[in-house]
């Protein structure tokens, strides 16, 4: 079997699944629930000052799919609620039972030198393995000058990173939030104050739906809600471009990144690392089915790996970021052309009638009796993908590569851009 | 109408234990099941279940709309279709329609979306306050129809929301025809088809007249004359006859007949049942009639085909009904003898066995005795010869090789004015979703005739 451990930034992981900072990490009972079931580490909730924040109820709200599968989650709780002390005391018994596993401990502190100086100590004191400062959160903690409000300032994110470098030896891992125009701009900016890593993403300021007979979103408090925070499935595509961004930065090459965002199997955590990931990290997947998903994260990566001849997460990590470029570098002389499989077709339509009515007018519809056939208008089809997404049948339609004969050529070289830097041989 | 079984003993049991076997048979959906349901369906483009549905149902949007708890939206859109959307969502042989469409029914799933039992969740969670439907400006026109089952009274509805005024005649005390009286009563359990009927006719405009018997009491030339169009949804009255004597013995009775006194009966416990019984016949009425006296307490009831299994127009899911209510099956048999015990009563029939030769089914020479208290026909109906006996009716133009009322494309007799759907014409599966159809499409076309005509007369 593939080996699964990790090295992140000096910090040893037997396997790349961490649990992210929130309610599945906030004591000891959960991490050490998480930590027999298999995690490779945790990053704790995060910590702050006392008096530790004080959570209201309800909480969490969710985007549900057809079947009731969440698509997407939300939450408004903020930081841990219990006393620096016990956090610590707990972080301390814990790593010293399970010394193979990464213990990360999340922190949140204002934005002024005293406060890292005063508890920085404190937690490399309990035998942590690294910091994860916490400038992402969304709601509640801005308002008090933190989380996402410092994310949202590269100066402030470069001035907090330093003082914590300052202040103690551990690997810092400077968390990310999306609620940004461009992630490179934060990410450069914990680099430049000397981060060892990022992770990303933090939740993206969300209202997932309404009760509708109330007048009010959900999470409803009283008669009133706010917005929160989106994790889950949904927020994966937006995690993974965000990650890759950086993993390409050439600014920000190398800089390791911890994934975060919509991991829910290891499928996504593989794209994860495939995009520039040295680790992940979960957490909706692991509050909807508990713990145990570690299991089959585990097992279906080192099988995959097997397939793929992967011995280490290394052998594969960033193996898709070369990959991932600029629009404008893009072949303009690529071709796809729609294929339906007639044999697998099931004649619902859907093909027809979306690309008839949004798309390209590319595939036909012919009617013999009560027999439906659909065939793809080939000088029509575009290539855009339409028809094979909206298709219920999973391998029916095929995008086939075209054979056109012509060489790769981007629009930087196209002669119909009317801005071509017309510099062939430059990328 | 079953005075030929009271000889029999009466069925075993009180009408309480009986009556729990005639609970619905196909239990409904729970809302969570419609809502996973509701979920499977893919919303096809131009659907093959649409196209599969004799009422062009739009079940794609029906069912989007109960997954998306709009349930008064998905009973609106399988109403306006058929007005009878309850008892079709029950009755409905849907494995050879819409549920046989379905995409999802492919070789690799085989698992069609439940389309009969989501219609039946919407339309049984659909509250109105007021009818869904409004009436059009009144037209001043009255049309009569002849026969308050599924073809009359939805030609009924129909031309009420058009703006017609609309006398139906009935020969039985209650409205529905085979709903009311005809269909196994634990696919159509209580008092659903009443309730059905009630709901119909709340659109207004739709006058009830009973014991309305065309050719007793009521002639087709009168309603010509006073009437401004007349449908005929008369169904076919008369139970096919065997051709064999002691045909009328004891303990011989058309099947069709049985189960109207089962569905209006109000102590099953004193209904008469065989102890054993043969049910002649291969149809969704023979299994109907067979299952109802297994769970009415008959020891042995014997289903006799006198071709194959394949041959029977009964659904497979008919069929497998019949099996799992331990009903027998005695296929390539044909009836040769009623046999009579010394009082003259039924004690069992002689058969032959039959075989195909050279495409044709021929007799084989063996003989098959089956003993029983009773036998149930059911070998199809057929046009109860004296409806049509007025000089008019004598007009209408019958089918080439059948009594059934010839019909155009729209529904048309031979007659002007004179209008027929349901099982008393040719076209169709005798289906009552089938016969709804026919009632609506002919309420357009008399719509359609007599304000042309009128305004011609205008002119």
């Amino acid at each position: 079997m593939a080996d699964l451990s990790i090295d992140f930034c000096g910090i040893q992981s037997p396997n790349p699944f961490w649990l992210a900072s929130a309610p599945p990490t906030d004591k000891a009972y959960n991490v050490v629930r998480a930590f027999e079931a298999g995690w490779g580490g945790v990053v704790w909730k995060t910590l702050g000052e006392d008096p530790p924040a004080v959570n209201v109820s309800s909480r969490y709200s969710a985007l549900h799919g057809k079947n009731r599968e969440v698509i997407g989650f939300n939450n408004i709780e903020l930081i841990t609620d219990r006393s620096l002390e016990i956090n610590l005391r707990e972080i301390t018994a814990v790593k010293k039972a399970w010394p193979d596993r990464a213990m990360i401990v999340s922190m949140m502190l204002p934005c002024e030198e005293a406060p890292w100086r005063e508890i920085l100590p404190l937690v490399e004191a309990t035998g942590a393995d690294g910091i994860e400062l916490n400038f992402g959160c969304p709601h509640g903690m801005p308002e008090r000058g933190m989380g996402a409000a410092v994310g949202q300032q590269p100066d402030l994110i470069e001035l907090v990173t330093r003082w914590c470098k300052m202040y103690t030896k551990l690997p810092v891992i400077v968390k990310l939030t999306p609620n940004i125009t461009d992630v490179r701009a934060p990410a450069r900016a914990a680099l430049a104050g000397g981060a060892d890593a990022v992770s990303l993403i933090n939740t993206i300021n969300s209202i997932t739906h309404l009760d509708l007979d109330r007048m009010v979103a959900y999470p409803i408090v009283g008669g009133a809600s706010t917005h929160g925070g989106y994790c889950g499935a949904a927020v994966k595509p937006i995690a993974l471009n965000m990650v890759a961004e950086i993993a390409r930065d050439p600014l920000t090459r190398g800089l390791p990144i911890s994934g975060i965002g919509g991991i829910g199997n290891w499928r996504d955590a593989a794209e994860f690392i495939a995009l520039g990931a040295g680790s992940v990290q979960v957490c909706t997947a692991a509050m909807l089915h508990g713990f145990r998903i570690v299991e089959e994260m585990q097992d279906g990566l080192s099988r995959w790996m097997d397939t793929q001849g992967y011995a280490n997460i290394a052998a594969f990590s960033r193996k898709a970021v070369p990959n991932t470029t600029d629009w404008k570098y893009l072949d303009m002389n690529y071709q796809v052309i729609a294929h339906i499989d007639q044999d697998k077709c099931i004649g619902c339509g859907r093909c027809h009638v979306a690309c008839e009515d949004t798309s390209h007018q590319a595939v036909a519809r012919l009617v013999e009796g009560n027999a439906r056939r659909y065939e793809i208008i080939e000088p029509e089809c575009v290539g855009c993908n339409l028809c094979e997404i909206t298709c219920p049948v999973e391998g029916c339609i095929t995008m086939v590569p075209q054979e056109t004969g012509k060489p790769y050529m981007n629009w930087t070289q196209d002669a119909r851009n009317p801005r071509a830097e017309v510099a062939l041989g430059e990328v | 109408m079953i005075e030929s079984l009271q000889h029999l003993p009466q069925a075993p049991g009180t009408h309480a234990t009986l009556a729990e076997r005639f609970t619905d048979l196909a239990p409904p959906l729970t809302a969570r099941q419609a809502a996973i349901e509701s979920a499977r369906c893919l919303y096809c483009y131009d659907a093959p279940c649409t196209r599969a549905c004799p009422t062009g149902i739009d079940v794609a949007s029906f069912i989007r709309n109960i997954h998306d708890q709009n349930v008064v939206g998905a009973a609106i859109g399988i109403l306006k279709q058929n007005i009878f959307g309850g008892a079709c969502a029950r009755v409905c042989p849907t494995e050879i329609l819409c549920e046989d469409a379905c995409v999802r029914n492919n070789e690799l799933e085989a698992q069609p979306v439940k389309i009969g039992l989501l219609q039946r969740h919407a339309i049984d969670h659909a509250h109105f306050d007021t009818h869904p439907f409004r009436r059009a400006p009144a037209t001043g026109k009255t049309v009569a129809v002849v026969g308050a089952g599924p073809a009359g009274l939805s030609c009924a509805h129909r031309l009420a929301m058009l703006g017609h005024d609309v006398v139906v005649f009935e020969a039985r005390a209650k409205s529905g025809g085979l709903n009311e009286y005809g269909i196994a009563k634990y696919k159509l359990p209580g008092d659903f088809a009443q309730r059905e009927v009630d709901f119909l006719l709340s659109i207004g405009g739709i006058e009830v007249r009973h014991g309305q018997i065309l050719g007793v009491n009521l002639n087709l030339q009168d309603l010509h004359t006073r009437y401004d169009a007349v449908f005929l949804g008369i169904g076919l009255g008369a139970s096919r006859r065997l051709g064999l004597t002691g045909e009328d013995a004891p303990g011989l009775s058309a099947a069709v007949d049985y189960i109207a006194t089962l569905r209006q009966a109000q102590d099953l416990a004193a209904l008469p049942v065989p102890r054993r019984a043969i049910v002649i016949g291969a149809g969704n009425t023979a299994i109907d009639m067979a299952v109802q006296l297994r769970r009415l307490g008959a020891d042995e009831v014997t289903l006799v085909y006198r071709r194959g299994v394949e041959a029977m127009s009964a659904t497979g899911h008919e069929i497998e009904i019949a099996k799992t209510n331990l009903v027998h099956m005695r296929t390539w048999a044909a009836p040769l003898e009623v046999l009579l015990d010394a009082a003259g009563q039924v004690r069992g029939m002689r058969f032959e066995a039959t075989r195909m030769e050279a495409g044709r089914l021929v007799g084989t020479g063996a003989m098959i005795e089956i003993a029983a208290d009773a036998v149930f026909k059911a070998i199809g109906q057929s046009m109860d010869g004296d409806s049509l006996f007025d000089p008019l009716a004598q007009e209408l133009e019958r089918d080439a090789g059948s009594d059934k009322i010839h019909v155009d494309a729209f529904f048309r007799t031979a007659l002007p004015g004179v209008y027929a759907g349901g099982d008393c014409i040719a076209p169709g599966q005798d289906l009552t979703v089938q016969a709804v159809q026919h009632g609506k499409m002919a309420a357009l076309a008399i719509h359609g005739d007599i304000l042309s005509t009128s305004s011609t007369a205008g002119a």
